[in-house]
């Protein structure tokens, strides 16, 4: 089947001011790929900061004057040109954004939801859209700052779940909600890729993402370290010392923390950004790095586990 | 020796609405770790911003061993770290003066915290979630600071970031006898965080 969605090697750079008049460029993303089929969820899981969310910007070709894009992006067989994803952002691509500050603050619920229009229809759309998500008809003439975390979260979902998207992508979308509703959120996200859609869920909390995902791609400062079936993690078949040193941070897998924090951009040489911190380090690690199919998915490492 | 809510009451005055927490009680000792459970919209952070002082109650009082939270004066001994560490800080001013806003920063903190010495010079937006919400944990804890409210303080944060931060946070909660309130919906890290759980509904 065709894909819905296609990134091959993409790379995302910022131009930055230093001292002075200078220039300096600022690579974030680093040769990413990442290929999304028709009723598939494809969770990419990462550290804050690594990233995540500039893919989807990215893809939706709202990404800031002074970056710079190179790779390709497919769309549905056709490339993803910044102007088609203008024309197709919105309808065929939705976002669900992380922050509640994408919410307009001077706006009731309502008139968001159905970016205004007015007409009989547009307001039964989008009070069942809010039902849909457990939120009463009383919400539509709240303003942002009157929503809890949680029901601000649940009307950005509804926002996007009001149109008929071929791919959807979700920037955290469970942060702040409970338990249930997060399950319940995900439980959405689920539907819409049975219903044919593709799903693109950028999350940190691995143990959410594994219960909807098919396939998960782990994120480290810019880079793909390791694209696992969502079945591997449960297997203990995990490649990359990343993923595995995230799998025992859960609080019921030990609650491990490792040392370090993640080099930020511009401070990623040209071999693996894990390796200062990688318990398994060797010199070699400092010089570019393959990213290579291994036992069954696919991992940026030298030494990595599990396989042959 | 306590952080005491009597019969708290609070609403955010929208017509013909009942009152968000409605004669909460609360005890907190030092030492302990008290988690807040609940779903989304009961007044979990409500609650934390009345012990904070940073809302006051339409009805009811928070005590700090045994004397209401208003009559303390300079730094408040509750300090509250927020969900969104983004909207926590001043836009505007580099993280460095951040820090230095609630007075100079204890020794060793911001190396056990694993804060960049380069990110004192930056702004909040260049500054992922993870990194900012760092320096909100730093900013807290002065020496005056006896009890820390944790609202969702690691939901924005990845695996290996939030077991750094919640071991940081448990170890610094017993070296100075800090009583904690953490609100969080994961129910796992609650059950490792938290000595005892009161659910709101």
């Amino acid at each position: 089947m065709e894909p819905i969605l296609e990134v091959k090697d993409l790379s995302i750079s910022f131009t930055q001011y230093g001292r002075g008049t200078k220039q300096v460029l600022l690579p974030v993303i680093r040769d990413l790929s990442l290929t999304i089929a028709p009723g598939q969820v494809v969770a990419v899981v990462g550290s804050s900061g690594s990233g995540k969310s500039l893919l989807a910007h990215g893809i939706l070709g709202i990404l800031p004057y002074n970056s710079h894009m190179a790779g390709e992006i497919t769309f549905l067989g056709q490339p993803l040109t910044p102007k088609r994803a203008e024309k197709v952002r919105g309808k065929e691509i939705v976002l669900v954004p992380q922050g509640v500050t994408y919410l307009d603050p001077l706006m009731k619920v309502g008139p968001q939801i159905r970016k205004g229009r007015w007409d009989q229809s547009a307001r039964q759309a989008s009070r069942a859209v809010l039902e849909r998500y457990g939120l009463g008809a009383d919400t539509e003439e709240r303003y942002p700052f009157e929503l809890s975390g949680g029901m601000a979260r649940r009307v950005l979902i509804a926002t996007a779940a009001a149109e008929t998207p071929k791919l959807v992508i979700a920037d955290e979308p469970t942060p702040g909600l409970d338990a249930r509703s997060a399950k319940r959120v995900l439980g959405h996200f689920r539907e819409m890729a049975d219903s044919g859609a593709g799903v693109l869920l950028i999350t940190h909390d691995l143990e959410l993402a594994l219960t909807i995902a098919d396939r998960v791609a782990v994120f480290y400062a810019g880079e793909t370290v390791e694209e696992a079936n969502a079945a591997d993690f449960t297997a203990g078949k995990l490649r990359h010392p990343y993923t595995r040193a995230l799998w025992n941070a859960l609080p019921q897998n030990g609650f491990v923390p490792i040392p370090g924090a993640q080099p930020g951009p511009g401070e990623v040489g040209e071999g693996c950004p894990f390796a200062p911190r990688c318990p398994k380090q060797q010199p070699e690690c400092l010089g570019p790095v393959p990213y290579r199919e291994w036992d069954g998915g696919l991992v940026h490492c030298l030494d990595p586990e599990g396989g042959e | 020796m306590s952080l005491e809510a009597k019969q708290l009451t609070f609403g955010y005055r929208r017509k013909g609405k009942a009152p968000v927490l409605d004669h909460i009680d609360l005890k907190l000792e030092p030492g302990e770790r008290l988690g807040l459970a609940g779903p989304s919209g009961r007044g979990k952070t409500t609650l934390c911003k009345l012990l904070a002082g940073y809302e006051r109650p339409d009805r009811g009082e928070v005590l700090v061993d045994g004397k209401p939270l208003k009559e303390y004066r300079g730094i408040c001994p509750v300090q509250m770290i927020w969900q969104h560490p983004e909207t926590a800080v001043d836009p505007l001013m580099k993280l460095g003066d951040t820090l230095k806003e609630g007075g100079p920063v204890e020794e060793g903190l911001l190396e056990a915290l694993h804060i960049q010495p380069a990110w004192l010079e930056r702004y909040p937006t260049e500054l992922s979630g993870g990194e900012l919400q760092r320096f909100c944990i730093a900013r807290a804890l002065r020496p005056g600071v006896r009890y820390l409210l944790c609202d969702e303080v690691s939901a924005m944060l990845d695996l290996v970031t939030q077991a750094q931060i919640w071991t940081f946070l448990l170890d610094q909660a017993e070296k100075r006898n800090l009583g904690l309130v953490i609100v969080s919906h994961n129910s796992a890290l609650m059950e490792k965080l938290c000595t005892r759980v009161q659910t709101l509904t």
